[in-house]
């Protein structure tokens, strides 16, 4: 019975971080038509420019700071500018393809760079075990539950809450009619990769302590993400959180009670049956057929 | 692509045959292994053009169905089987298979396609990977022999190499005969506008299946191709970068184009190596050259060639029009 909590509470904690990067995935998807490929890389990217950091002799806080910084100027900013704005006005798949592309490159980059092999991160939370409702378990996965929880209870607020949030729902949801009402819509957007390379930013802080800092561990994230997003509805920020959360504990579960060998095929099945049998996700609208 | 000349443009067919036939004559071992790679990779990305580019249905499997086909040749070869019946064993279950892949393909569409194929190739890799009692697993099949055509052993690396060549120009053949079929014109009504096509009696329906399935089945006939090429065979070649990788090759060479996979297999399979010269950084420049080539022309190399050819027959037809103009005007 504490197996089962353990697995759920890490299930969790695993699946709050998917849900961090369907979000900005689902984000992109929704404001600019980007189908990212290159996001779990996006993960894998930020926390070599905090080592990178360090090893110049930064303590750990103002790594993080360069390593969020460098993202945002960098997955954020250069991404948008210099792959996105020329690219999306000739449709998705190319720019996919663009961003499957920029996957190898910037896996090669590191591995050229910095290095092949898998290197440590340092934990924001620290090591250890708490007492929850009178069970023992891992203060890590509470920690990275709980900062995760504050990062989307954040991000949710700020795009319900304030007028800027709405804006970009606005751009979002129907560009022509919200450059009618006054929304800088391209301001937008340009908002919306900010906070995607922000929320990539977290999500690399928070997991490569478990998983370790390695050139191809964005293969794996970026897929989980993927799913996670599908499997929530692509067009709902609250399905992305849905399906991460899902899926960070249904591959857990799969793990200890299906079988280690087909862990991975657990959720690709998932994600097939709910393509199959709601296209829209779990909390999604559903996008009409244009003839 | 009309533009030219119909005697020039079989002129230009005859020589790069013969540049194929001829040239790699005197390459050594490892020349020709790339130029056989290049072959195999080709017919897996002719396949995808099929599926993508004329069909118009996303499909990222296309790796998983050079593994099945792979598998098929390494398992029944290396049992004593010839290489023919393998072929057959593998077009057979990737006709099959793609076609029950097609089946999501009649409810969804594009990224969410993507992604259930995307979710397909998973599934293989890790049947691939976990299936001891068939494929052994992470440890592979080594000693994949070569096959006797016609009586003539293909061991040695020129004749496994014509060995490729020859698919290639029979797959090409095929293909050629297919597009220019009502068949073909099916599936372009498809990419086009697939409401319309409905409505004007195409059963959609039937050809989806029918794009993904022989899509898929030159993916088989690439791997049965590809394990006797490399002669061991292990997971991690057929894991999603491969189908992402035939994905690239499509639409770099051009979707929809009928050389179009001919070139993006060239580009990935030969550029990477013209690039190793500069050692660490060559993935990395192949990586930046396809993201600036799609940035210059989303729709690939030949929509380069394709745009020029367009440019030139408006301006052909405007200096017409001039001249017409001005015979009219000078006329009394």
């Amino acid at each position: 019975m504490s197996n089962l909590l353990d697995l759920l509470v890490a299930g969790l904690a695993t699946g709050a971080i998917y849900a961090i990067v369907a979000v900005g995935f689902t984000l992109l998807w929704q404001t600019s038509q980007t189908i990212n490929f290159a996001q779990g890389e996006f993960i894998m990217l930020p926390a070599f420019f905090m080592l990178a950091a360090m090893h110049a002799g930064a303590p750990f806080w103002l790594a993080i700071l360069i390593g969020i910084l460098l993202s945002l100027l960098l997955l954020g900013l250069a991404f948008k500018l210099l792959l996105v704005d020329p690219m999306l006005r000739h449709g998705v798949l190319p720019l996919a393809i663009a961003t499957m592309a920029l996957a190898i490159g910037i896996k090669e980059a590191v591995k050229q760079f910095y290095s092949a092999e898998a290197s440590p991160f340092p934990s924001i939370v620290p090591a250890g075990d708490i007492s929850v409702f009178g069970r023992m378990v891992s203060l890590q996965s509470v920690g990275v539950l709980a900062l995760a929880i504050v990062a989307v209870t954040g991000l949710t607020a700020f795009l319900n809450r304030t007028s800027i949030g709405h804006q970009m729902q606005a751009a979002a949801q129907n560009p022509t009619v919200a450059r009618i009402i006054g929304v800088p819509v391209e301001r937008m957007i340009l908002l919306t990769f900010l906070i995607n390379a922000l929320l990539v930013a977290l999500a690399s802080l928070l997991i490569t302590p478990i998983y370790l800092a390695k050139f191809s561990s964005g293969e794996v994230l970026g897929q989980a993400a993927f799913v996670a997003a599908i499997v929530g509805g692509f067009n709902q920020v609250r399905g992305a959180i849905a399906g991460g959360l899902l899926i960070g504990v249904v591959d857990n579960l799969a793990g200890a009670y299906v079988s280690t060998q087909y862990r991975a095929a657990v959720p690709m099945i998932l994600l097939i049956v709910i393509i199959l049998f709601r296209p829209q996700g779990l909390l999604g609208r559903s996008e009409e057929r244009t003839v | 692509m009309t533009a030219i000349p119909r005697a020039l443009r079989i002129a230009l067919g005859i020589l790069v045959i013969a540049g194929l036939i001829l040239a790699p004559m005197n390459f050594n071992r490892y020349g020709l292994f790339i130029l056989s790679q290049w072959a195999v990779m080709t017919i897996a990305a002719i396949g995808l053009n099929l599926t993508l580019g004329y069909a118009g249905q996303v499909s990222l499997a296309q790796g998983a169905f050079v593994g099945i086909g792979a598998y098929s040749a390494a398992i029944l070869t290396t049992q004593g089987m010839p290489l023919v019946a393998a072929l057959g064993v593998a077009i057979v279950l990737c006709f099959a298979v793609g076609w029950i892949l097609g089946y999501p393909a009649l409810r969804v569409q594009h990224h969410y396609l993507a992604f259930v194929t995307l979710a397909f190739s998973t599934l293989a890799f890790l049947v691939f990977r976990n299936e001891d009692w068939l494929t052994k697993g992470i440890y592979g099949i080594s000693n994949i022999p070569r096959p006797h055509i016609f009586g003539i052993a293909t061991n040695k690396p020129l004749p496994f190499y014509y060995v490729c060549l020859g698919s290639l120009g029979i797959v090409t053949s095929a293909m050629w005969w297919l597009i220019r079929s009502p068949w073909g014109r099916a599936f372009l009504a498809l990419r086009e506008n697939p409401v319309r096509a409905l409505s004007l009696g195409i059963d959609t329906r039937r050809y989806t299946l029918m794009a993904f399935a022989i899509g898929s089945a030159l993916g088989g006939v690439a791997g049965v191709l590809y394990a006797p090429l490399t002669q061991y065979i292990d997971p991690v070649p057929f894991n999603q970068s491969l189908s992402l990788d035939l994905l690239m090759m499509v639409i770099v060479g051009g979707a929809g184009f009928f050389f179009g996979p001919f070139l993006g297999a060239m580009i990935a399979v030969l550029l990477p190596e013209w690039l190793r010269f500069t050692e660490g950084y060559y993935l990395m420049l192949y990586a930046v050259a396809v993201i600036l080539l799609l940035i210059y022309s989303p729709t690939g190399i030949l929509g380069i060639l394709d745009r020029i050819l367009a440019e030139r027959r408006t301006k052909t037809a405007s200096a017409l029009r001039a001249v017409t103009k001005s015979r009219l005007e000078t006329a009394p």
